[in-house]
């Protein structure tokens, strides 16, 4: 039991390195190892991971490096070892495949010939040079290169074809190294090893990229990078943002990219049909130096950067509002304005809110999923936007989402479109209310008056809400309710009274209230009845108020038509509503003037052209490879006799066949 | 027996009257397409156009049936633009469009064909009967026909529903999938043609009626095979020559497979005596894995030229780029096993096997299970 010496080490990892059951199991790790990363979404927020996994196999998974396999370590060594594996299998196999390749084998020895498996003895009748000369001409005629070797008392002919397969081995094997090297040329390998000596760090932080610190910046120096930026129209840009891990790195460009104009194309069907920017390029000094218009399969690349249309996105639309107080008892909105991606300030009598701009969609032809309705008894908050079980898409209009940020901080999200919905034949201003991003938008549904508008609605609920106008709703209502003879009767007082009290309670808190109030005070057998009782009250007492309102408004009073039956009706549900709305005032768009911002990728991959070297490479190599065999005949000619001889690397079936062929041949030649 | 002496003619020299008509009829084709539709190609698809002449000519040449399948499915497919007087509609009306070479009834009929075709081949191997197993062959060659005229006529159609919706049908789970089945069908034909030897139809046919199957439920179940517009990243030229040689690669390690199973059986004694010997099975499967192989190789490095243009880098680790790094690296296994340690028997064949639920999975799994930057339809 010696210990080994430092060359026979060497020795057995050359060994280990090249022998094929490594380099088929390093195949194998390889084929697992990248199966982990389609299995498990990768370079996601980790947030989501969290979530997903929970703190503990978050952290585990995190330090296997498993939300970026492809880049991490433990991935690259799997790829080293094969480069290396196949750079050694080479190495060790090119000198004799060389060899190989030019030589005849013309030293074998008759004895081994007549030990192989393909041969075949033929007597002749000609003198061997005769023999030799023909066969030579057959063998050259099926494309093998023959040397004539007088022998004692003969001739030996060496004969081979098919040389190319060992070409091919060199080619392929040689093309898996070069594709590695390229690919690692094209990889963040710089960064990583920047990183471990802590010359970078990735910034984590949400903050204007001016304001990164240059420990997480690349120059424009960096030789390979691949990063995203939005451009608004009219804006420009000279970084790209580079995602790392849970944080971000800022690339700075060696130019400028400035968006003209992006556009969206539409097929009549309404899918998106392609993307387009118009950039130009500055360079430092801010001249310049190139216009062009990108587009999906169409790049842009200029001085080794290649820029692609990638994503798009709101720039900044400018949008015109207006403002309906929902608490107060006023029917007139206010005029407001915003920005996406900006914030607006909101004073009201519930205090005061920010109105955070996120989005804006020009159209919205998809169908908003179903969320499930809230349980409160009567509520009609209800989930889909474009009715039950619609599943027909169709546009539906331009839609913006903002987040209502109350004095504590705490926020909601809104989603209101421009244009009314018809459901059930009647059109509703809808607007999306949800309190996080993961749930559906619960709609809250305005009705529209005959004129199309929601002023009616709004003097409704004026009317309602303004507890100065209730004696005068109640006695109007009392009035119209009861026959003449029942006038100015204590019936007529007690009715009147009771609606008071219903108009109250409703303007404290819709349904709900009323439904408290009944269940704390109607025992449970009479609540059926009085909920219908309360209910037909405060429809009529809903007719009279609206035409109070139109009276003060000194307009025409509404028709008592069906349509102004369903406009209280859902009037009422709105308003009720409203008091789990989550918001002092409804946001009307007006109008909108749309920024689009294109979103842009950035590459520079100096590994490109030799990874794509590699792989015309590896093409023919594996080609020859596969279709070209190589094959070798001997004819070892005495007087009298001939020995047909032929190996090949590898047995197939078109081995025999042609063996056989050659041998026919062979005998044919001899009988002549 | 003098015959075994002259050197191999070349091609050139052994061609008939009917190869040159052939190839003058492949030229003229071509290029009035060109002069007729070049204004609508940009420089990369004229070439491909170009490449394309030749390429089908020596095609035929080289596998002589060829030439007339390619002569029947022009004909019928002119035929049919013809019946539609560049109006959707008379795909209802016109007899032939409505029972026969609209693309949706020629691809129904390919359908049935292969079905009909694989009983036809088992019916053959059971009974022993040659004369089955002829009907085999021709069944699966007029499948073919009517698949390939289905595809071409859907081509057209596609133009029909909207000069800016029209591309070639490759570009949907539905029409790679009939794709997969023609080029499936001719791959085996070859060999069949090859090694004179039809009971392998009967193994063969099954993956392709398998993916009869799949396409009858995706057309009835989900209404798959209508035309839509290509999204903006499929809009290149890229596809007309990735997707087709990505195709060829699955289509043989799915026949590999299939041969696997039938060597599987054959060792096992089962069928032994109505099957060729295990050594033909194992030469055909190594060779089409061989094929296979190359063109998949050829496949991914298109794939990547073409991601490099759509998704700003030839290498994403995108879930599907990222399977067919997984099934190639398979195959190079394979090949090293089979090739280099000259490792042969149930082993290998078992691996074919295996290969192919590798396979499926990087074809189907992924759109099914994972999602990435691939366009194809999603089940
Ligand atoms: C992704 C990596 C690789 C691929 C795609 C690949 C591909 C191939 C292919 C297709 C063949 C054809 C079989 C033949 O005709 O002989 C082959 C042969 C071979 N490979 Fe690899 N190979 C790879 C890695 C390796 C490694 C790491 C080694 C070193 C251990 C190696 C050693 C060989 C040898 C010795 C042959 C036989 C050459 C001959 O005798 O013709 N290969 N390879």
């Amino acid at each position: 039991m010696t210990t080994p010496s430092p060359t026979s080490f060497g020795r057995a990892v050359f060994e280990l390195l090249s022998s094929m059951r490594f380099a088929i199991s390093l195949l194998s790790i390889l084929a697992i190892a990248s199966i982990i990363g389609t299995v498990l979404k990768q370079a996601e927020p980790y947030n989501n991971y969290v979530i997903q996994f929970g703190q503990y196999w978050f952290q585990f998974f995190e330090t296997l490096g498993l939300y970026d396999v492809y880049h991490a370590a433990w991935f690259l060594v799997i790829l080293t070892f094969l480069v290396a594996s196949t750079s050694v299998c080479i190495s060790r196999n090119a000198p004799n495949f060389i060899r190989e390749m030019r030589n005849f084998r013309e030293h074998v020895s008759e004895t081994s010939l007549t030990a192989f498996k393909h041969q075949h003895e033929t007597p002749i009748t000609q003198t061997p040079e005769v023999f030799a000369a023909s066969a030579q001409d057959y063998l050259e005629a099926q494309g093998y290169k023959v040397k004539n070797l007088p022998r004692e008392s003969g001739v030996l002919l060496a004969a081979k074809i098919g040389s190319g397969n060992r070409v091919g081995y060199l080619l392929a094997h040689s093309a898996i190294v070069l594709i590695c090297i390229g690919g690692l040329l094209d990889g963040n390998l710089i960064f990583k090893v920047q990183q471990m000596l802590g010359t970078k760090k990735i910034e984590t932080r949400d903050i204007p990229q001016s304001q990164v610190p240059a420990i997480s910046r690349l120059t424009p120096a960096n030789p390979s990078f691949r990063g995203s930026v939005q451009i608004p129209e009219g804006g420009s840009a000279d970084v790209v943002f580079l995602n790392v891990a849970d944080g971000y790195l800022v690339q700075d460009l060696p130019f400028t990219v400035a968006l003209k104009q992006f556009r969206i194309e539409h097929y009549t069907t309404g899918q998106p049909k392609n993307f387009e920017s118009d950039l130009v390029l500055f360079d430092a000094s801010g001249k310049k130096v190139k216009e062009a218009t990108i587009s999906v399969n169409h790049p842009l690349v200029y001085d080794g950067v290649a820029i692609y249309q990638a994503s798009f996105a709101d720039g900044g639309t400018r949008l015109q509002l207006n403002g309906w107080n929902l608490l107060a008892p006023t029917a007139t909105p206010f005029e407001m304005k915003g920005t996406i991606h900006n914030s607006s300030e909101l004073r009201s009598a519930s205090g005061n809110y920010t109105v955070e701009f996120t989005d804006f969609r020009p159209f919205n032809i998809e169908n908003m999923g179903s969320g499930p309705a809230p349980q409160d008894t009567m509520s009609v908050l209800g989930g889909n936007p474009t009715g039950k079980g619609n599943k027909y898409l169709h546009n539906v209009g331009p839609s913006f989402q903002f987040k209502l940020r109350d004095a504590r901080g705490q926020a909601r999200e809104f989603s209101n479109y421009m244009l009314p919905l018809q459901l059930e034949g009647r059109w509703y201003m809808m607007s999306g209310v949800r309190d996080t991003p993961n749930e559906a938008f619960r709609y809250l549904r305005m009705p529209l008056d005959a004129e199309g508008k929601l002023e009616s609605f709004m003097r409704l609920r004026a009317a309602l809400m303004n507890p100065a106008l209730r004696p005068e709703i109640a006695a109007r209502f009392a009035h119209r309710a009861l026959p003449s003879q029942a006038w100015n009767t204590s019936l007529e007082d007690k009715l009147k009274r009771s609606a008071e009290q219903v108009l109250t309670l409703f303007a404290q808190g819709g349904y709900q209230s009323l439904g408290q109030f009944i269940e704390s005070r109607v025992p449970e057998k009479d609540r059926e009845k009085a909920v219908s009782t309360y209910l037909r009250i405060l429809e009529l007492a809903g007719f009279e108020a609206w035409q109070a309102a139109n009276a003060q408004a000194q307009l025409p009073p509404p028709s008592a038509t069906d349509a102004s039956g369903w406009l209280v009706r859902d009037s009422l549900n709105s308003i009720s509503d409203i008091f789990v709305y989550g918001a002092p005032v409804y946001l009307q768009l007006a109008q909108y003037d749309e920024v689009k911002a294109s979103g842009l990728q950035l590459t520079r991959s100096p590994g490109q052209n030799v990874v794509y070297l590699g792989s015309a490479l590896l093409v023919m190599g594996v080609f020859f490879m596969l279709f070209v065999q190589e094959r070798r005949i001997w004819l070892r000619i005495k007087s009298g006799s001939a020995l047909f001889a032929m190996s090949g690397a590898k047995h197939t079936l078109d081995f025999e066949n042609e063996f056989t062929k050659h041998k026919q041949a062979v005998d044919t030649l001899a009988a002549r | 027996m003098e015959l075994a002496l002259n050197a191999p003619q070349p091609l050139f020299k052994r061609l008939s009257w009917f190869d040159w008509l052939y190839a003058a009829l492949v030229s003229a084709g071509g290029l009035y397409a060109l002069s007729r539709f070049g204004g609508y190609m940009d420089i990369y698809e004229k070439g491909i156009l170009l490449v394309a002449i030749p390429a089908l000519s020596v095609f035929g040449w080289f596998w002589k049936p060829v030439r007339v399948l390619m002569l029947v499915v022009a004909t019928a497919s002119l035929f049919a633009m013809a019946q539609y007087h560049a109006d959707l509609t008379r795909m209802e009306q016109a007899f032939f469009l409505k029972y026969l070479i609209s693309s949706q009834a020629a691809i129904m009929w390919m359908c049935a064909l292969f079905a009909l075709a694989t009983l036809t081949y088992w019916a053959g191997l059971l009974s022993r009967s040659a004369f089955l197993l002829k009907t085999g062959t021709a069944l699966t060659w007029s499948a073919v026909a009517m698949g390939l005229i289905g595809l071409m006529v859907r081509w057209y159609e596609s133009y029909l529903i909207g000069v800016d919706v029209g591309h070639i049908p490759i570009s949907n789970l539905y029409e790679v999938f009939v794709l997969f089945c023609l080029i499936t069908a001719l791959l085996y034909l070859y060999y069949e043609a090859r090694y004179q030897n039809r009971q392998l139809g009967a193994f063969a046919l099954l993956v392709i009626s398998a993916a009869v199957g799949f396409i009858l439920w995706y057309t009835f179940d989900r209404q798959a095979h209508g035309i839509q517009p290509l999204v903006p990243a499929l809009k290149s030229w890229w596809m007309k020559i990735h997707v087709p040689a990505n195709f060829i690669g699955y289509g043989s390690f799915s026949l590999a497979a299939m041969l696997g199973i039938a060597y599987l059986l054959v060792r096992r004694g089962i069928l032994a005596t109505r099957l060729p010997s295990a050594e033909v099975i194992d030469d055909v499967m190594y060779k089409l894995i061989a094929i296979g192989f190359v063109f998949f190789t050829i496949a991914t490095i298109l794939g990547a030229m073409w991601a490099a243009e759509a998704w700003g880098g030839y290498w994403s680790w995108d879930p599907k780029e990222t399977w067919a790094l997984i099934v190639w690296l398979n195959y190079a296994a394979w090949l090293h096993i089979r090739l280099v340690k000259g490792l042969r028997g149930p082993m290998l064949a078992w691996w074919a096997v295996i290969g192919l639920v590798v396979t499926t999975f990087a074809f189907l799994g992924v759109n099914m299970f994972l999602s990435g930057l691939h366009s194809y339809g999603t089940l």
